[in-house]
């Protein structure tokens, strides 16, 4: 049984089809890469996986359970989509880490603010704040910034920003976790620390979105590849048949671009 | 007439403008908020409206909005609501004329710092799974508030010294008082000394936004 089904999602703004009827599943524990040129609706889709957007049309089912239909708009109160959201994780092509909080800060807010609205948050406050502080910790040891958990985001790395916001999307122990071009804003030095990161996620079998434009890391980390363009999925498959096998000749046009431009 | 006694007396009159400042900063940094909030508001009609009021306000003097609070309602024959606060009255009149005023310029200082929040920043909140009001309270009022404080130590400073425009009511504020001595005996120099008082005011709140800006510098937005 997919984790993720997501069913023939229209997304338009105003007059411009951005998504049209995109439809994919993701197995638990699984990697999936979407590629593709700018403005293809890579960033869109993802968006709407999180409900930063809302689809004109299809369906997002998680575990079985649909957290989105078109059919039926009674699912899309503000509280629900709220709760909903916390299936996905996202870091953000430009981190948006909060300028005014300590990388552990960044990493425990998220829960802190759910924890207070626990019935019984007033009798073990110290306790639950040990435990997502702890967790935390480990969080941010995990992605090798155990020195710079009191620094603020500003005395951080472009790379070591990007580590700490995959720290505070994985605190929230989210199913799928998303990427939204990761290393997009990051210099090529610092590329390499963060994809590691997302390996290292790869090998403990999270469940992942990845938007990106790192072919040779979709190739080696992901489990299936989707290749967009113009808002549609014109082909998917595992890395293998998409990238040595391709069918599309769009798709073998970008490929051909792409190693053109890195050699 | 000792220099010594004139200069307390207008200590004491310059009471009234701190008074002034004071309460005005109260009332309009709340409603500015509230304002801000009208004014970018996705429903149009209370859109227009707050720009109608906001423009109204900013386009007029306020010396004539202060005339226009005391005179209006007893000449529309709404009773006069200054007597119920008796000889403050008039302080109280220029009070809510200086609250309004303020707010609508402070609202616009506000819906600029709240609009030069990256989006970024509130999507951010929102997948992590927080609701609207902690994304505000948590994450984009601090931010703001550091983007507000220079514009802020502005108005603060025009704010300070327009109290004196509460002399059109006959309050008797620091010009006023330094006023009678010129009428009264012949002497000058009262008033031009009531810049010592703005100055010092100034100078403490200038020393005030410094230590503010220092105590935010610890992040950058």
């Amino acid at each position: 049984m997919p984790i993720l089904e997501v069913k023939n999602i229209n997304k338009s703004f105003g007059t411009t089809k951005v998504l049209n009827d995109i439809s994919f599943s993701l197995e638990k524990g699984q990697a999936l890469a979407i590629i593709g040129s700018s403005g293809s609706g890579k960033t869109t889709l993802l968006r709407c996986l999180n409900f930063l957007e809302t689809p004109d049309k299809g369906q997002i089912i998680v575990n079985d359970k649909p957290l989105f239909d078109s059919a039926s708009p009674n699912l899309q109160s503000e509280e629900e989509i709220r709760k909903n959201r916390l299936h996905f994780g996202m870091v953000f092509q430009s981190f948006n880490l909060f300028p005014q909080y300590t990388a552990l800060e960044n990493v425990m807010l998220a829960n802190l603010l759910m924890a207070k609205k626990q019935p019984n948050y007033k009798k073990n406050k110290h306790e639950i704040h040990d435990k997502i502080q702890s967790e935390a910790m480990a969080l941010l040891e995990q992605m090798s910034l155990s020195g710079r958990m009191s620094h603020y985001p500003h005395q951080l790395s472009g790379g070591q920003q990007q580590r700490v916001a995959i720290a505070r999307a994985l605190a929230m122990k989210p199913d799928i976790l998303c990427f939204d071009e990761p290393t997009s804003a990051l210099d090529p030095e610092l590329t390499g620390e963060v994809l590691k990161v997302i390996r290292s996620l790869a090998d403990k079998h999270t469940t992942m979105v990845i938007v990106t434009h790192e072919m040779s890391f979709a190739h080696d980390v992901a489990d299936q590849i989707v290749f967009m363009d113009k808002g549609v999925i014109v082909e998917q498959g595992t890395p293998e048949q998409v990238f040595e096998h391709t069918q599309n000749e769009r798709t073998k046009a970008f490929l051909s671009r792409f190693s053109q431009n890195n050699s | 007439m000792s220099a010594s006694v004139v200069f307390s007396k207008l200590l004491e009159a310059f009471g009234i403008n701190c008074t002034i400042f004071f309460v005005t900063l109260l009332g309009a940094l709340p409603l500015g908020l509230l304002v801000s909030f009208g004014s970018m508001s996705k429903f149009r009609p209370i859109r227009y409206i707050i720009n109608t009021l906001v423009w109204i306000v900013r386009g007029s003097p306020l010396m004539l909005q202060i005339i226009f609070i005391f005179f209006v309602p007893p000449l529309l024959k709404l009773g006069n609501p200054w007597t119920t606060f008796g000889t403050n009255g008039r302080v109280v009149a220029v009070c809510v004329a200086f609250i309004i005023n303020y707010a609508c310029y402070f609202s616009e200082i506000f819906r600029g710092g709240i609009q030069s929040i990256p989006k970024g920043q509130y999507e951010a909140g929102l997948v992590l799974g927080m609701t609207k009001s902690q994304i505000f309270f948590r994450i984009t009022l601090l931010q703001v508030i550091k983007r507000v404080i220079p514009p802020m130590g502005n108005e603060f400073m025009t704010l300070i010294k327009d109290t004196a425009l509460a002399n059109i009511l006959a309050t008797r504020e620091i010009i006023y008082v330094s006023q009678e001595y010129i009428a009264n005996r012949g002497l000058i120099w009262p008033l031009f000394s009531t810049a010592i008082f703005f100055l010092v005011f100034c100078g403490i709140l200038t020393l005030l936004f410094n230590w503010l800006e220092k105590k935010m510098d610890y992040f950058r937005t």
